[in-house]
């Protein structure tokens, strides 16, 4: 039994969307009133929901409303602390995020992307501001995280980024969706069903 | 790695493969739902278009957020959370083609209650839930483990789950048990005993005649608290008493196909040569009837026995009893009868069931429940509630001064209204005495079988049920 092809993560590529600071907590990422929701429909909106906001709930001129349609966000140290909720990076996810290069994960936050199959890859301090300052620059210009070799790739230079190896390997096999992974055995699912004295016949 | 027990037979036969990150697969028999761990994963399925390929393996109820007064159950309910939850589950159920016990169903109740009442649950199936005390159902003899929320979401999109294999402990426990003790003391023993996390990594095989001697609703009392010693599950080898309590039950077949289905629950229980990666032995001759002095369900003792002093137990477990003995109250060096009770409670998916009211009604018949004391009975479900009205068992608990209320979770852990207030002190038939549990930071909970609750419920305070005549017991 092998990984599903339709669901490795090799590479993202596509444009930025720059969110500088450090210790951003998932808080922040959705405030703790959006989650007695009993669904994750809607969470897009709540992505940095006051942070995104002005004193009288206009939207301002955060990184979440002026680049829309960006797909690798690229934070700072310890992004996605605090509370382990998992609506933080379905938040992330809905929005439009598909990778996260950053200067560090808090672990549990990282571990969330993993089983959304969002890559969160670990860059230099310094390669991390130069790609912030690339992406304001020109907020149309292409960005490729290449997940399998962990290389990063903007303005025709390519650097080095770690990605957590447990991370990886769910990736790029494919491995990550735990529905897709199990619902791709449906054949042996129903043979071991009919296997079974008390499964009915159907 | 064990072999030949009934673990390693459910295990294999339910496997469907082992997966690329080295897991195995396994098909999940009986998937019980409930309001609380459902909506996501519902919500999940329906943005990916995904149907749940096997409904009739699926079975929900609504137990946690339930108001237990029969005025505030109806619709819709005053708490907007759970009036959303409860709807959500409702609409999800529907469109998914599952059965759904609601509120207005005379079968609502603790899903850990209901299934096994119903006949849902048999020997060699394996069952999940979204909630801990799945492990219940392994007094069946299936293997019945608690799962996340993301687990619920895989099973409902796969009837499968992603597991890894567990150690197997044989917990063998010896002799038989008197008077005014019951299972739910042979439990907390075994806690006491094995520690709050000595069971992690390990499935408990309960045996040995002082559990094979338990009815089935002891039996489930015992498994029930199988996460509070760190096992994920716990079971009891199938046998006649297993069988008979199956007879004639809702989702049993009759007839041939009765002896039929008996063929595969003998053919799973545990080989006489199998192989444990470990064996404890219990001995229950003297036991007393158990109540916990602190704030986990380790921190345990017989009625008649002191409280431990901290200085006296493994340096590891001091500051830990410091703590709950200031959390309590409680004086090391005496025993617990005499500490004061504010509250009583009895039900949960512990010790809800007909049985445990009985033993309860037993100790309370004739008597009056302490001045200042308030007593709530909870049946663990509807069918429970009837059976025992159908008894006049409510009335002797109301003629006694005890509320006598609808199915639910209730107290346990005080997701509805029922809730302790302040630092109130509760001698409860429930399965966590962790601080806030039932709802107050400062309230102190005192776990002990039903038949002690009822009778701290009418002294007012701990006290030993075998001081009480009429006292059953053994079971």
């Amino acid at each position: 039994m092998s990984g599903n092809d339709d669901m490795k993560v090799n590479r993202v590529t596509g444009t930025g969307v720059p969110l500088r600071g450090d210790d951003i907590d998932t808080d922040q990422i959705i405030p703790a009133r959006f989650l007695k929701s009993t669904t994750w429909e809607g969470l897009d909106e709540y992505a940095f929901y006051d942070a995104r906001r002005d004193e009288e709930g206009n939207l301002n001129d955060h990184p979440f409303n002026e680049y829309r349609g960006a797909n690798i966000l690229v934070v700072n140290e310890n992004f996605g602390c605090g509370s382990s909720r998992e609506h933080a990076p379905r938040a992330l996810r809905r929005w439009g995020v598909e990778a996260i290069v950053g200067e560090s994960f808090a672990e549990i936050f990282a571990d969330n992307c993993k089983s959304l199959g969002m890559p969160a890859a670990v860059a230099d301090a310094d390669v991390v501001e130069s790609l912030q300052d690339f992406v304001e620059a020109d907020p149309s210009a292409g960005i490729e995280l290449d997940v399998e070799n962990e290389r990063l790739v903007y303005d025709g230079e390519e650097v080095d980024v770690d990605i957590d190896e447990s991370m990886r390997q769910a990736l790029v096999k494919g491995i990550w969706d735990t529905v897709a992974l199990l619902r791709s055995n449906m054949d042996a699912i129903d043979e071991t069903a009919a296997s079974l004295p008390y499964v009915d016949e159907r | 790695m064990s072999s030949g027990t009934l673990y390693d037979k459910v295990w294999d036969r339910h496997k469907v493969g082992e997966l690329p990150n080295g897991q195995d697969q396994l098909f999940v028999g009986l998937h019980l739902i409930h309001e609380v761990t459902s909506p996501q994963p519902f919500s999940e399925l329906r943005e990916r278009g995904i149907e749940v390929p096997y409904p009739e393996r699926n079975v929900a109820t609504v137990d946690h957020i339930v108001p237990t007064r029969s005025e505030g159950r109806d619709r819709p309910l005053e708490d907007e959370a759970a009036e959303g939850m409860l709807t959500a589950l409702e609409r999800n159920t529907a469109e998914s083609g599952i059965t759904f016990y609601g509120l207005d169903s005379d079968k609502q109740g603790i899903a850990h209650v209901v299934a096994p009442e119903l006949g849902l649950t048999q020997p060699g199936m394996t069952v999940v839930c979204g909630d801990s005390h799945t492990a219940t159902h392994g007094a069946f003899g299936a293997f019945a483990m608690g799962i996340g929320t993301s687990q619920v979401r895989d099973v409902l999109a796969s009837q499968t789950i992603a597991a890894d294999k567990a150690d197997v402990r044989r917990v063998e426990v010896s002799g038989t048990l008197g008077d005014g003790v019951y299972s739910k003391d042979v439990i907390l023993k075994i806690i006491r005993d094995l520690g709050v996390d000595g069971g992690v990594g390990y499935v408990y095989e309960y045996g040995g005649s002082a559990i094979e001697q338990l009815d089935m609703e002891g039996r489930l009392a015992v498994c029930n608290m199988s996460i509070e010693g760190g096992a994920r599950a716990g079971y009891i080898n199938p046998d006649e008493t297993t069988y008979e309590f199956l007879r004639g039950r809702e989702y049993v077949p009759e007839g041939e196909a009765f002896e039929e289905r008996k063929e595969y629950w003998e053919s799973i229980r545990t080989d006489p040569d199998a192989e444990y990666d470990d064996v404890v032995e219990i001995d229950a001759d003297d036991l007393e009837p158990m109540v916990t002095w602190g704030t986990n369900p380790g921190q345990a003792v017989g009625v008649g026995e002191p409280v431990p002093a901290p200085a006296d137990l493994p340096e590891d477990e001091r500051d830990a009893a410091r703590n709950a003995q200031a959390h309590t109250g409680v004086t090391p060096g005496e025993t617990m009868e005499g500490y004061d009770v504010d509250v009583a409670f009895i039900g949960t998916c512990t010790n809800g069931r007909v049985s445990d009211f009985r033993e309860a009604a037993a100790v309370v018949e004739g008597r009056q429940v302490a001045d200042g004391v308030r007593a709530l009975a909870v049946p663990g479900s509807m069918t429970v509630k009837e059976k025992l009205e159908a008894d006049g068992v409510d009335e002797i608990f109301e003629d006694a001064g005890f509320e006598w209320r609808e199915a639910g979770c209730s107290m346990c852990l005080a997701m509805n209204d029922d809730s302790l207030h302040g630092d109130e002190r509760c001698a409860s038939s429930s399965n966590r005495n962790y601080i806030g549990r039932q709802g107050s930071k400062d309230g102190r909970t005192i776990l002990m079988s039903p038949a002690m609750v009822a009778a701290a419920a009418v002294e007012g305070a701990v006290t030993d049920v075998r001081d009480f005549d009429g006292v059953g017991g053994g079971r």
